[in-house]
């Protein structure tokens, strides 16, 4: 019986493993995405701004999973063959990038206008403007909704399992089939996911506290996004 | 291009179809979610902790864990626990509906948190019993402020459906897939579906933020 | 329940148990006490103004009647029963719903923010509790509504909501309302403290009158000195959630004994 546990563990923690590798890579993309396409939505451009709304408008209109799904399934038929794992990131970090822009979008929108116009008063550059002034202030209203993403987006990655990717949800399906014992494998996968999240958001929690220390920014909700 | 618009047009009904189930899963699921979500605010809101604590402990348990995970979890642990064998499609439809309604819990948390307290006070003041000053005082005015955020979550569910195939719904994009793995052609059933989530969310939502912001306060 | 008695030859005057009685009650908030100790009746039929400082604790003592507070600890007594205890094979126990609901039946209140439900029309604002609590079949709550609605001055407003009235004309609302159920006492909290001065005088009006013609026993938590004055018979000082100086207002206003009544009225009646 020690060894099938002890495989079964073994397994579990590969799968987690590689749930988490899926998370930092995805996340990292979304969070580039999301502040490139947020700043780009506010940009005086027509030609900028429409190309990021649609963006945000089409990846937002679908799900990861449909994504996710023609990425692997239907690009190779324009010539562009992607592993589970590109595909899998790919997908999430657009999709979540694409919810993240908007709270970037209105977390810089939220900065009160007497912020800008102090700027300017000071002579600063555009570039200087936006760096010094308006992100720091910004950056802090983006902080729940962001980390409820990361969450969301963690969660998210156990779709990459029907691309047959192998991470906690995939070997979870593996056990059950090999060892059968539903209720014990699903309950620990569960479970694992579960200590994650919490993990996550108390990491987030945190993270907030410790950037608005001293500054009496309240809680404005920026975006209450709905993702699962 | 390798797209072949006749073969499109030829498995545009199958995937029309399928749209109709999902649309029927999303409805159904939204149902599940708007009581049972109703349901989780109330009795989070319980003094008595034997009442108060399951239903927290079930709305976090959901929220922290993947709603494929929770699916997988219904299918073949919980109902044959419990000696019930519905259909994949009923085990779907129950298990996106418990999901959400973890979320919905919170919209109407908000919402019966914005009633001012003078209303509890008034209605207890009536004497109106415990049950009334929620009928007739609270959710009347919880409610319609929160319907644009529930209606948010109507859409997302939506776009969600895709995961019942995991336990073998045949939702639309899994009829994309099969008819992809049969005729060696994804791109076209691949991308229908996903125009087709797209064409019925977008609107939606902008419809969505349009009420929101016409909505305001009734009164 | 007056029974007169015979004591050395002369017949005392009959005893009426008041029909408020506060013993010995103490309530705090967090750390703030707010009331001590308070000792405090009032009769049947007695119209009380209770006038003091913010923060004294006159209208903590009205949330304890209405069941919205609970004291800390002392018995209050209302139409002869005890309010927050009962009774349970000879044990004295805090008071359940039921019993709760059965005392709250005998009082009604009438708050400074009127309160009044804002997703209902007047006339069912009027009825809803009559309907639904009192078990009133419809026809019946909306006749009595219709009457007392008349007596506010208000039959021409039955099917406005709340946000089309200005607030002297929610606040005689939300006295109909509270008056529909037939309650034995009636507490007013600062009922036009929120109101735009030229409003106060209509809902002063209907308080005015409901003293002259109810045998209802009121109790007024108030600012508006000429009112405490004409309308009601006794006036009640309170300061540091203690009763300073109680007397007929004539009393009180011309030559209250207390230093703290005599600071307190020089201030207020000084505008």
């Amino acid at each position: 019986m020690q060894g099938v546990l002890g495989q079964a563990l073994n397994s579990l923690l590969q799968g987690a493993a590689v749930t988490l590798e899926v998370t930092v890579l995805a996340g990292a993309l979304a969070l580039g995405v999301a502040i490139a396409a947020g700043l780009c939505r506010l940009s005086r451009s027509l030609l900028v701004r429409g190309c990021a709304a649609l963006y945000v408008e089409v990846l937002r209109g679908t799900s990861a999973l449909v994504v996710m799904f023609w990425m692997y399934f239907a690009l190779p038929f324009l010539g562009v063959q992607l592993t589970a794992l590109q595909a899998g990131v790919l997908a999430l970090g657009l999709s979540y990038g694409a919810y993240g822009a908007e709270v970037v979008r209105g977390a810089i929108r939220h900065v009160p206008k007497s912020q800008w116009e102090g700027a300017v008063a000071l002579n600063m550059k555009p570039a200087q403007r936006m760096l010094r002034v308006i992100m720091p202030q910004a950056v802090i209203a983006m902080l729940p909704p962001m980390g409820n993403l990361l969450v969301d987006l963690l969660k998210a990655t156990s779709l990459v399992s029907l691309i047959t990717l192998s991470d906690l949800t995939f070997h979870g399906r593996l056990l059950q089939n090999s060892i059968g014992r539903p209720t014990e494998v699903f309950l620990a996968v569960l479970a694992t996911y579960f200590v994650m999240s919490y993990t996550l958001t108390i990491g987030v929690r945190r993270l907030e506290a410790r950037f608005s220390r001293g500054m009496d920014i309240g809680r404005r909700a920026a975006v209450r996004v709905t993702v699962t | 291009m390798t797209w072949d618009s006749n073969f499109a047009l030829e498995i545009l009904p199958q995937i029309l179809q399928a749209l109709a189930l999902t649309i029927l899963i999303t409805f159904l699921g939204t149902a599940i979610a708007m009581l049972l979500g109703l349901l989780l605010a109330i009795l989070r809101r319980s003094r008595r902790r034997l009442v108060s604590l399951p239903a927290h402990a079930l709305v976090e348990f959901v929220r922290d864990t993947p709603l494929l995970v929770q699916l997988y979890f219904l299918y073949f642990v919980i109902l044959p626990d419990l000696r019930l064998s519905f259909s994949a499609l009923v085990t779907g439809i129950i298990g996106i509906g418990i999901n959400y309604s973890a979320y919905t819990a919170e919209v109407y948390r908000a919402g019966i948190e914005g009633v001012p307290r003078g209303q509890w006070e008034a209605a207890r003041a009536l004497n109106f019993s415990p049950g009334r000053v929620w009928t007739s005082v609270v959710l009347p005015q919880a409610i319609p402020k929160v319907i644009p955020a529930l209606g948010n979550y109507l859409i997302a569910m939506f776009k969600d459906t895709p995961i019942l195939a995991s336990i073998g719904v045949v939702e639309m994009l899994q009829r994309a897939e099969l008819i992809g793995s049969e005729t060696f052609r994804y791109l076209e059933p691949m991308t229908l579906v996903g125009g087709l989530f797209l064409l019925l969310s977008y609107p939606s939502s902008r419809l969505l933020a349009r009420l929101e912001a016409r909505f305001g306060r009734a009164y | 329940m007056a029974v007169p008695t015979e004591t050395d030859g002369a017949v005392e005057a009959p005893v009426t148990r008041p029909i408020i009685q506060f013993e010995r009650v103490c309530k705090a908030f967090g750390k703030t006490q707010v009331l001590r100790e308070l000792d405090f009746d009032v009769s049947a039929g007695e119209k009380v103004a209770i006038i003091g400082p913010s923060g004294s604790g006159k209208t903590t003592i009205l949330r304890i009647l209405m069941t919205l507070e609970q004291p800390n600890s002392g018995t209050v007594e209302v139409d002869g029963e005890l309010l927050w205890h009962e009774r349970r094979r000879g044990q004295l126990v805090a008071a359940g719903e039921k019993h709760l609901h059965r005392m709250r039946g005998k009082i009604g209140m009438v708050f400074q923010q009127f309160n009044l439900f804002p997703h209902m029309r007047v006339l069912r604002n009027t009825t809803e509790a009559a309907i639904r609590v009192l078990g009133l079949p419809k026809e019946e709550a909306e006749s009595r509504a219709r009457e007392l609605l008349g007596m506010v001055g208000l039959t021409g407003k039955l099917d406005a909501y709340p946000s089309q009235l200005s607030g002297g004309q929610q606040q005689r609302v939300a006295i109909a309302r509270a008056l529909a159920l037939n309650p034995k006492v009636m507490l007013f909290d600062e009922v036009t403290s929120a109101l735009d001065p030229e409003l106060v005088g209509e809902v002063l009006e209907v308080l005015q009158h409901l003293t002259k013609t109810t045998d209802m026993t009121m109790l007024f938590v108030t600012h508006e000195m000429r009112f405490a004055r004409e309308s009601s018979d006794r006036v009640v000082m309170f300061d540091q959630g203690r009763i300073v100086e109680s007397g007929p207002p004539d009393k009180i206003f011309t030559s209250p004994e207390s230093p703290r009544t005599q600071a307190f009225l020089r201030a207020v009646l000084q505008r």
